[in-house]
């Protein structure tokens, strides 16, 4: 990452879209929007878009990855070729391949995997625009497809990245602030277990700035976790009154 | 990876032994298993050089060939870090395309190196846009007993600290290569440092058996002047934020000694 000019925050402290150091883009949340998936869920958060869909618990193909003592989650992340500037080959790239396991790794620590021996829970993350971050949204709208699945976990996950910018702690990279910015610090975490299940760091960051940078991340995390339950109830709601008008 | 490595009751052996503060092979939870870097192994890559930790074994290669700039760095050179889990290894490594740990851990060290601005790389810059030097880190992994993310972060600064470049001039665009070596452009160190969590204990450096009990895995790299510049969550557990904050603190430090026994 390169040091840039200051230009990434002006004299008032106000970011290159608007937003005040500690807020987080606008963000909208829909679970059930894909009929033959199990589980599905989409998200809105500034340019980012992205879909996640579950399937499963099911029989695990090729059979031979099945584990005897509990469920095989696997995770794919992926990005559209025209999800960004230049058009990005559909093949799997390596930063791909790791964000699918960071995401995996992420969602794990949730979900009651034992309870499904034998079988595997297939979760998809398909980003169709991307505009920084979206490994932290890929993992807020995966948690919700989960829940949607009806897949029993210990606590719904929320990711959100902080770093450093201009100078200062931020909250939410966006695109031009996660390339030209100083450090990104992508979190995960799960607010009622304090628990994190996601941690990266690239940039250069003093261990204190780290600490703030974790915090102001949590902090983000623990509001996107109010919309994600708003969300999930706004539907079983609007399901409800659905039957009772019948 | 599966427990064939290691019994169930060796796993449960381990984990109550650290619970109360101990461990397999007698070290303390945040000490070090003996560490040793030669450089120098191969003679025809241009930098190169094996680290041990304990029985962990890494051999890592610096190539450098001319190439083409990235559109958004065209005045610098460009580095890039590969793995290779060689199946002589391990049991438990197949030959065939890389895997997602060995696509992790190059990409984790390629972050360390590249955030800590290890190379000059706007030295590395022939025609501007046109022509750079490509900087090839290859990591060879030849016996895995745990912690491959710092056995390859030290082999690979300790091949890139022992890699000679070619003279040249440039003519026309052409590059035209005259006796004698310079040395590679290096001038920060950063030290990747891996802990597990284990029965609710933090541990330094697991080896090969502690990975196979550990519920998460967590990597900080420091560079020269003590600053964070990489960080890695791993595994199917997760963490708190204290116990975050205790490994980099414990890190930092730590970081510091093992730069002074390598550089």
């Amino acid at each position: 990452m390169s040091q840039s000019a200051g230009k990434l925050i002006d004299e008032n402290g106000i970011r290159t879209d608007g937003r005040k150091v500690d807020e987080l883009r606008p963000m909208k949340l829909s679970v059930g929007v894909l009929s033959n998936a199990d589980g599905s869920a989409y998200l809105e958060q500034g340019k980012n878009k992205i879909l996640a869909a579950v399937y499963g618990p099911r029989e695990v193909h090729p059979r031979h990855l099945a584990l005897p003592d509990r469920a095989l989650l696997r995770c794919r992340y992926h990005m559209a070729p025209f999800s960004v500037e230049e058009r990005k080959s559909p093949a799997p790239s390596r930063r791909e391949l790791e964000l699918s396991k960071v995401i995996r790794e992420a969602l794990e620590p949730t979900i009651f995997l034992e309870q499904y021996p034998r079988t595997s829970i297939d979760l998809f993350v398909e980003v169709l625009q991307a505009h920084g971050g979206t490994r932290c949204a890929g993992i807020t709208v995966a948690s919700l497809a989960l829940a949607d699945a009806g897949i029993p976990m210990r606590d719904l996950v929320v990711a959100c990245a902080s770093g450093k910018v201009g100078g200062k702690i931020v909250l939410d990279l966006n695109d031009i602030e996660d390339k030209e910015g100083e450090a990104d610090v992508p979190v995960a975490f799960m607010p009622n277990l304090n628990a994190i299940t996601l941690l990266q760091m690239d940039g250069l960051l003093t261990i204190e700035e780290f600490e703030k940078a974790l915090d102001i991340a949590i902090e983000g995390c623990r509001r996107t976790y109010a919309l994600q339950k708003e969300t999930l109830k706004a539907m079983y709601v609007a399901i409800k009154e659905g039957v009772e008008e019948e | 990876m599966s427990s064939i490595m290691v019994s169930r009751i060796r796993q449960r052996q381990i984990a109550q032994l650290i619970a109360s503060g101990k461990r397999l092979d007698g070290r303390g939870l945040t000490d070090y298993r003996e560490i040793k870097v030669e450089p120098g192994i191969i003679e025809k890559a241009e930098g190169s050089a094996m680290a041990y930790i304990g029985r962990t074994k890494v051999l890592a290669g610096v190539k450098i060939e001319t190439g083409e700039p990235f559109s958004d760095r065209p005045n610098e050179g460009a580095l890039t870090v590969n793995s290779e889990f060689v199946p002589l290894a391990s049991p438990e490594f197949e030959a065939g395309p890389p895997g997602e740990e060995s696509i992790e851990l190059a990409r984790v060290v390629d972050r360390g190196i590249r955030e800590s601005k290890a190379i000059e790389l706007e030295k590395l810059c022939i025609v501007p846009g046109k022509k750079v030097f490509v900087v090839f880190v290859d990591v060879y992994v030849l016996n895995h007993d745990g912690n491959l993310i710092d056995a390859a972060a030290l082999a690979s600064l300790a091949a890139l600290l022992n890699t000679k470049m070619f003279n040249y001039e440039v003519q026309d665009d052409e590059v035209k290569i005259l006796p004698g070596f310079t040395q590679l452009p290096v001038v920060n160190y950063p030290i990747a440092l891996t802990f597990a969590e284990i029965n609710g204990k933090l541990i330094l450096d697991p080896g090969l058996d502690e990975e196979e009990v550990m519920d998460a895995r967590f990597t900080v790299t420091f560079e020269k002047s003590g600053k964070v510049c990489a960080m890695q969550k791993s595994g199917r557990g997760a963490f708190t934020k204290e116990r975050i904050l205790e490994a980099t603190k414990i890190g930092q430090q730590k970081a510091e000694e093992i730069r002074r026994m390598v550089i």
